[in-house]
């Protein structure tokens, strides 16, 4: 049998070209960089079938989905890029309703004039991550946009999850008296971002914590089947997340300051950039929300997992109908740990 | 973090809490104003006021950069990059201050304008550089710790012969701000606000040394302690206050003696003489006109000059009527003195200039301070 000539005597030139409007036209340049590009490197039995849509079953019970879109500048940053990102920052989000994340979506926003080259890096480093979580990229979409309407590439993620039965996690339950305990290090993924803004140049060794936590979650669960609320603090940070769990379950927190594990680099950064490491973005983090007799189980076992290795209880919950997220600091006095006002940074994940 | 967690040890702060209550008399109080924002700002984060006695008030001075610059010079800035399609930089909190019809720096440029946000002077210069067909203008702004820069960066433009590139002044003095206060009717005549004494500017007196603070604490009779940012910097300047006030003393003390000195930094004080002079005149917010209280570039440099360059004429615009921020920049009011704060005045919708930087005396209490006003019940 003679094999069948492919339609494209050429190949996609990876070393030298860029993306043009043709690649995302609908037609054979468009085919061609998706055969080429998309549906070698993520290569699964769904893609293969070549449709629009990826058809699958799914097991009976409560299914999750999430989505998430991805515009962080760089689009390549020391510990991750973009592409991982994008796979890490939605099995996450689907992960923290206590859910073993099964599919995932992507679409892709290229700017006209991106390099090939970088785009295939992206995509790859986007394979890889979904292999490593064993969450494969099962359908998706590439449109390119115009030079100057877009930022090299955008991608959006959504991903859905199956919720193990007798699970009962969401921001509106945490209860006075409760736990709180997060992951590790904070601000971790923020201040590698920083380290290479164009116009902040300075060196650090900090890499970015991204990370798919759904192996931790899985651990957590089934030793703690209580925990009330899960959320990773990417942007806005430690300090945002804790108000949204305070505003959703009408209550109040009391953090201590010294317990939060921040890396010295981390600070020492924060410091003389004056921002606060409580409201800087984090990748590979959780927090958690537990009944207080079952904390030190919980820490225990996110201790005992490589991605829980320096969890802490840092505070707990308590009756405030103010909905205040109270800090003792390190100094010996108390405050608010506010909503993040405006941004700290733009455009982090 | 060596050399920082040093000033920030929880254990030493208790101790020097046990001797301020110790030697404060309690029939008598103590009102102290820390001018500088970075005082308020450490204050307000630390949570400084939980240690100290009833009887030792902390009143926040008006030394906010952001603070006190008035809408008038806000609209200029907007207007550089509107009408003159110039290419604006500044310092990250300036772009949030409010400005007449609604707008603020970062509004204006979500319309279009072309304003971007730098971290020291030199990041102006270099999009000038990078810019050549555009006119880009530094909107410098700050004391006399941010004054030194934009004077490097209006020097280097000279020798680099760049022609496109200008600076909007809008440095402020520390001491002509603290006279002010001094000689207001509040404080001299009325006696509407009691002020004891003064905490000193830390990064400002690293420039201009201890001695320009000597002329008002013999004239005025009040102690100034100058301090560093750091919390221990600011109890143990508490303190020294307090043991002034005690034995009748108003001398200037420094407790910043690690950065700190009588003459301050020569080599930036004759940048800045060589570059800069006097203004007759400047607007502050909540202050008003203060005369000699602000800087505009000579003549010799005049080239690098936005105001003239551009013909920039100044119209002074009145804040908010419900807006306290003046009387706040006084001491005269506290935040919560204000009908505007934390219900249509907030970090995210600043209607003042004291909610829009973290130095302000409002957005300090505001992120920090404000669950002391209500009752919060603990589990």
């Amino acid at each position: 049998m003679t094999k069948v000539r492919s339609d494209y005597i050429r190949p996609v030139d990876f070393k030298n070209g860029r993306v043009d409007m043709t690649h995302g036209g609908g037609g054979r340049a468009m085919a061609q960089l998706i055969e080429e590009l998309f549906a070698r490197a993520f290569a699964n039995e769904w893609l293969a079938q070549g449709n629009d849509n990826a058809l699958f079953s799914v097991p009976g019970g409560r299914m999750v989905m999430a989505t998430d879109s991805h515009v962080v500048s760089p689009l390549e940053f020391p510990g991750g890029d973009i592409g991982c990102l994008a796979v890490h920052g939605t099995i996450n989000d689907v992960a923290m309703s206590g859910a073993r994340p099964l599919y995932l979506a992507a679409g892709f926003i290229l700017e006209e004039g991106f390099p090939l080259a970088s785009l295939k890096r992206i995509v790859e480093s986007m394979a890889a991550a979904a292999r490593d979580a064993g969450v494969p990229i099962v359908t998706g979409d590439t449109k390119v946009v115009e030079q100057g309407k877009g930022d090299g590439v955008f991608i959006t993620t959504t991903g859905i999850g199956f919720v193990p039965p007798g699970v009962e996690i969401s921001g509106d339950r945490a209860r006075p008296g409760d736990a709180v305990l997060v992951s590790g290090t904070i601000g971790d993924h923020g201040v590698a971002i920083m380290s290479l803004r164009e116009n902040l140049t300075f060196e650090t060794t900090i890499r970015s914590d991204t990370a798919a936590l759904h192996g931790l979650v899985a651990s957590m669960v089934a030793s703690v089947p209580t925990i009330r609320c899960l959320r990773d603090p990417t942007r806005g940070g430690l300090g945002t997340t804790l108000n949204e769990f305070a505003r959703q379950s009408a209550v109040g927190m009391l953090i201590h300051e010294a317990k939060i594990p921040v890396r010295a680099e981390v600070s020492a950064a924060c410091e003389f950039l004056g921002l606060d490491p409580l409201y800087v973005a984090n990748e590979g983090k959780l927090i958690a929300i537990c009944p207080p007799e079952d904390a030190t189980r919980l820490l225990d076992t996110m201790r005992a997992h490589p991605q829980g290795a320096d969890a802490a209880i840092i505070g707990e919950v308590v009756a405030d109908t103010h909905r205040f997220v109270q800090m003792e600091t390190s100094f010996g006095g108390r405050r608010v740990v506010d909503w993040l006002t405006g941004e700290q940074l733009p455009r982090i994940c | 973090m060596k050399y920082i967690e040093e000033f920030r040890d929880g254990e030493l702060a208790r101790r020097i809490a046990t001797r301020i209550r110790a030697e404060a008399h309690p029939e008598r109080s103590y009102n102290l104003m820390e001018f500088c924002g970075g005082h308020t700002h450490a204050i307000s984060r630390y949570g400084i006021k939980d240690l100290l006695p009833g009887n030792v008030n902390m009143i926040h001075g008006p030394g906010c950069p952001v603070c006190v610059l008035p809408i008038g010079r806000i609209d200029n800035a907007i207007e550089l990059a509107t009408h003159h399609s110039a290419i604006v930089c500044t310092y990250a909190d300036t772009m949030r201050v409010p400005a007449s019809n609604g707008l603020s720096l970062m509004k204006a440029k979500a319309r279009g304008a072309d304003i971007r946000m730098v971290y020291s002077a030199a990041d102006a210069l270099r999009i000038a550089q990078d810019n050549p067909t555009r006119e880009v203008v530094f909107f410098a702004i700050g004391f006399e710790t941010t004054t030194p820069p934009t004077a490097i960066i209006i020097r280097q433009a000279q020798a680099l012969g760049l022609t496109n590139f200008t600076v909007f002044c809008n440095h402020v003095l520390t001491p002509a701000a603290i006279t002010h206060i001094l000689e207001s009717p509040e404080v001299r005549e009325l006696g509407i606000v009691p002020l004891d004494g003064f905490i000193g500017p830390a990064h400002v007196s690293t420039v201009i040394g201890s001695q320009p603070y000597e002329y008002f604490a013999e004239e005025y009779q009040r102690p100034v302690v100058i301090a560093g940012f750091e919390p221990l910097d600011v109890m143990q300047a508490i303190l020294m206050l307090v043991r002034q006030l005690n034995d009748g003393r108003a001398e200037v003390e420094n407790e910043f003696t690690r950065a700190v000195t009588r003459q301050g930094n020569e080599k930036a004080k004759s940048l800045v003489a060589e570059v800069f002079e006097l203004r007759p005149s400047f607007e502050w917010r909540g202050l008003g006109e203060v005369p000699y209280s602000a800087l505009r570039i000579k003549p010799e440099y005049a080239e690098f000059d936005a105001e003239r360059r551009f013909g920039i004429t100044y119209r002074s615009v009145p804040d908010n009527k419900a807006c306290e921020c003046g009387a706040i920049l006084r001491g005269v009011k506290k935040p919560v003195d204000c009908k505007l704060f934390g219900t249509v005045c907030t970090p995210e919708n600043p209607m003042g200039s004291c909610m829009v930087s973290s130095e302000g005396a409002c957005a300090a209490h505001y992120s920090y301070g404000r669950f002391k006003d209500i009752e919060v019940r603990a589990a």
